[in-house]
């Protein structure tokens, strides 16, 4: 029992990963029909907006410490933040510490200004062409913001640690009478959790409930019809890429402390979130969401060792052979659209 | 009228058997007119260093391309001589290898088995390169030492430390300075006894892949002879990011001592997991939970930030060593890149000094008479000690380093302090030994090409 809790934990987790990738995805698609494949270097640019911050926010001066020597016994060179001398030292370290989160108010700006960059700079161009091209050249544009990161930030993970104050993890076995230690879980990841619902439930409102959302909702079912009413529907679904990319960035923010950024960080996640968008139904927004937990918790159950002892190596094909049984029965996927992709 | 015998049939024959001419690799028919392939000529000795230079390991790489390139300069009488000054044989004069002056080229192995074999491949045939050295893995390694042997070069092999490499892989061409699996475990283990006990029970997640298992296998019986248990063992995919399903499960298992037989990107998340999952504040079965990693590297040490505090790990060598050789080898690359070097920096610096000194004893850059100038040749001065080549294998002995992630470092570099320094008697195995291959693993005919 304690098992599957703490497996159903982990799934929830690396489902909020999943869905919000998978959603902004969707988002896309769903409205200027674009497949981006470079959606998951949307990801990986916001977990380096968290990176770039905290190297923001620990910009030094180098002072010489003649009492300490380096690794060549020359007087040793040591780095002072400049927060330190604005804030004193108690509140500048308070700040670094709070880099991610502080981060999220740093990338919102930087998505989505990447996102429009993107959209009116290249991927506009492809509305059009046929979906291989978009592929084609949505994957190119992936493969060069990779190496990007990397000729500025080199191939190693950067440690991005999260608050002090959230280091730790709770313990559900003590909370639901279980034996303490049975089922712990990060803080992070629990914060990860409900900050991937909050966004998904403003996405949600903001497309149910407001002007602009109805009139997105109304493009993405008619464009036509839409855009014959005067209403300038290319501007708002660009904005509506700024938003995705906005949404794929705070996942990769918030996404740091839980593994070291990398650059390949967003290939890694980019192939999953594809499945999750295809096993949701393409077009569809509640279908990604669902089967981005879903599709996670599968995973985690499959990563069991006592489900490995019966299949080994089941934990590296379970997403696919879930995404095969339900497309042989659902071809549409869960929520899947009739007329999406079928023409 | 012209009457002509080029019929359909005719041509496709012809075409097949040109085809077939072409294909055949140039790397086996080109060299007949030399002693052995890429016979140097004229007044240059060409080394190709196959290192990643894309890819996740691409920071390692670059720094092993900075000693290859500290080693050239010193091999060619440039710079301050480095470790050449201290390693005992003084064949090398700082006039190039056997009077002529070394060029390199450079090859990308992206950390792939079949790009890093496909440049070696075109360092020996399109660049004429004499010995291919390098590399970040050991499925890499295994790969381009065959690639080696077939066309008759020598490889010097770069961070690879899978028990395979020189273990049922070796070959008759390759040679391996690095330290293996099997001695991470043999040294790693009595220091575990010591610090945590002899009475624990530990819970091994392992990278799947030929060194996860080498090294699983190394720490798994060198600490059950210690009287540790083994709850049990997890394969993790290599692609694996997030480690949390796995990690989630081991207080569950009674264990109280995790093993992450992990490196790179694998061993910097599955760490900082198990850490965000407060492992190591946690007391199980009594005890204080533990957690190992067999194979440091500070490069990687870097990436699992303050994730390696107090965590016992192995390595080949360390920037912090005081004897003569690794002082100057530091002071060398220290001074002219700005920073201390890596032991993958170092093992391949060390493993090109040694094929140029093996060349100048055997006068010769043939690569039968380079490798038995290697074979059970002791040597000292280049950082790790007194050291033997072994001829039966083809693997350096000498001391390991058993590292702890520093608490306190002093900079970005200063990750690991040394914990002890586990002599060479503790770390020798018998060339036959079960994890290496046992009596069926033998090296075969040395290749000289041509």
């Amino acid at each position: 029992m304690e098992a599957i809790i703490l497996q159903i934990l982990n799934g929830l987790d690396k489902g909020s990963a999943y869905a919000l990738i998978a959603l902004g995805l969707t988002l896309i698609f769903g409205t200027l029909g674009v497949v981006n494949f470079a959606h998951g270097a949307l990801f990986m640019i916001g977990a380096f907006c968290a990176v770039t911050l905290s190297r923001i926010l620990t910009l030094s001066h180098t002072i010489i410490d003649e009492t300490k020597t380096d690794f060549l016994g020359n007087p040793a060179k040591v780095e002072v933040p400049y927060v330190h001398d604005i804030f004193g030292v108690a509140t500048g370290d308070a700040i670094i510490d709070w880099a991610v989160p502080l981060s999220i108010l740093f990338a919102v700006p930087v998505m989505m200004a990447v996102g429009y960059i993107m959209e009116r700079g290249l991927i506009k161009h492809f509305y059009t062409r046929p979906h291989a091209d978009q592929i084609l050249v949505t994957f190119g544009l992936a493969i060069v913001l990779q190496e990007v990161i990397k000729y500025f930030y080199g191939a190693n993970p950067i440690p991005t640690p999260a608050p002090q104050a959230f280091t730790g993890s709770f313990d559900f076995g003590a909370a639901l009478g279980f034996d303490p230690n049975l089922i712990i879980y990060p803080y992070w990841r629990i914060i990860y959790f409900v900050f991937a619902a909050v966004i998904i439930g403003a996405v949600f409102a903001f497309l149910q409930y407001t002007t602009f959302g109805m009139v997105v909702r109304a493009g993405m079912a008619d464009r036509e019809t839409v855009g014959l009413l005067g209403i300038n529907i290319d501007r708002r679904f660009t904005i509506m890429f700024g938003l995705a990319a906005a949404v794929a960035g705070l996942a990769g923010v918030m996404y740091t402390p839980i593994n070291s950024p990398n650059y390949h960080m967003g290939m890694d996640f980019l192939v999953l979130s594809f499945v999750v968008v295809v096993v949701g139904g393409m077009g569809s927004l509640p279908g990604a969401v669902l089967a981005g937990f879903m599709l996670g918790i599968l995973e985690s159950f499959a990563s069991m060792r006592e489900v490995l002892a019966i299949l080994p190596g089941l934990n590296q094909i379970i997403i696919y052979l879930v995404a095969i049984l339900i497309l042989l029965t659902r071809p549409r996927g869960l929520m899947g659209r009739k007329g999406v992709m079928e023409d | 009228m012209s009457k002509s015998n080029f019929t359909r049939r005719g041509l496709l024959k012809t075409s097949a058997v040109t085809g077939a001419g072409l294909a055949l690799p140039t790397i086996f028919t080109a060299q007949s007119a030399h002693a052995f392939t890429n016979e140097p000529t004229g007044g240059t000795v060409t080394l190709g260093f196959n290192v990643p230079q894309t890819g996740p390991y691409a920071d390692e790489g670059a720094d092993e391309l900075r000693a290859y390139q500290l080693a050239v300069e010193h091999l060619n009488g440039g710079g301050d001589g480095g470790m050449m000054n201290t390693f005992s044989s003084k064949a090398l004069q700082g006039n190039g290898i056997l009077g002529k002056k070394v060029e390199f080229v450079t090859g990308d192995t992206q950390t792939k088995s079949d790009a890093a074999r496909a440049s070696a491949k075109s360092m020996i045939e399109k660049d004429g390169a004499i010995m291919i050295t390098g590399g970040s893995s050991s499925g890499v390694a295994v790969a381009v030492q065959a690639l080696c042997q077939e066309a008759g070069v020598i490889f010097m092999a770069g961070l690879t430390h899978s028990n395979d490499t020189t273990g049922k892989d070796r070959k008759a061409n390759g040679f391996r300075h690095f330290f293996n699996s099997y001695m991470s475990g043999a040294a790693l283990a009595p220091v575990l006894a010591n610090a945590y006990g002899k009475d624990r029970k530990a819970y091994h997640l392992t990278a799947d892949y030929n060194w996860g298992y080498t090294t699983e296998e190394a720490v798994k019986a060198s600490t059950e002879a210690m009287g540790w248990e083994t709850v049990a063992t997890v394969k993790t995919p290599l692609t694996q990011t997030d480690f949390s399903s796995y990690i989630a499960p081991v207080l569950q298992s009674g264990a109280d001592t995790l093993v992450l037989n992990h490196y790179g990107g694998n061993m910097v998340n599955s760490l900082t997991n198990a850490v965000q999952f407060g492992l190591r504040d946690k007391q199980v079965n009594g005890k204080d939970f533990q957690i190992i990693v067999p194979l440091y590297s500070r490069l990687m040490a870097k990436g699992a930030g303050a994730n390696v505090k107090g965590i016992f790990g192995s390595a080949n060598w360390h920037w912090s060593l005081t004897d003569e050789g690794s002082k100057a080898f530091v002071k060398s690359f220290g001074t002219k890149y700005g920073f201390p070097p890596s032991q993958a920096a170092h093992t391949t610096y060390v493993q090109t000094l040694l094929y140029a000194d093996a060349c100048e004893r055997a006068g010769s850059f043939a690569p039968c008479a380079v490798a038995e100038a290697l074979e059970d040749f002791e040597f000292d001065g280049l950082g790790n000690g007194k050291t033997l080549y072994r001829g039966a294998d083809h693997q350096c002995f000498k001391d390991v380093l058993v590292v702890k992630g520093k608490e306190n470092p002093t900079s970005e570099f200063d990750l690991l302090e040394i914990v002890e320094v586990t002599p060479v008697e503790q770390v020798t195995y018998a060339p036959d030994h079960p994890q290496m291959g046992g009596a069926e693993a033998t090296l075969g005919s040395c290749n000289n090409g041509a």
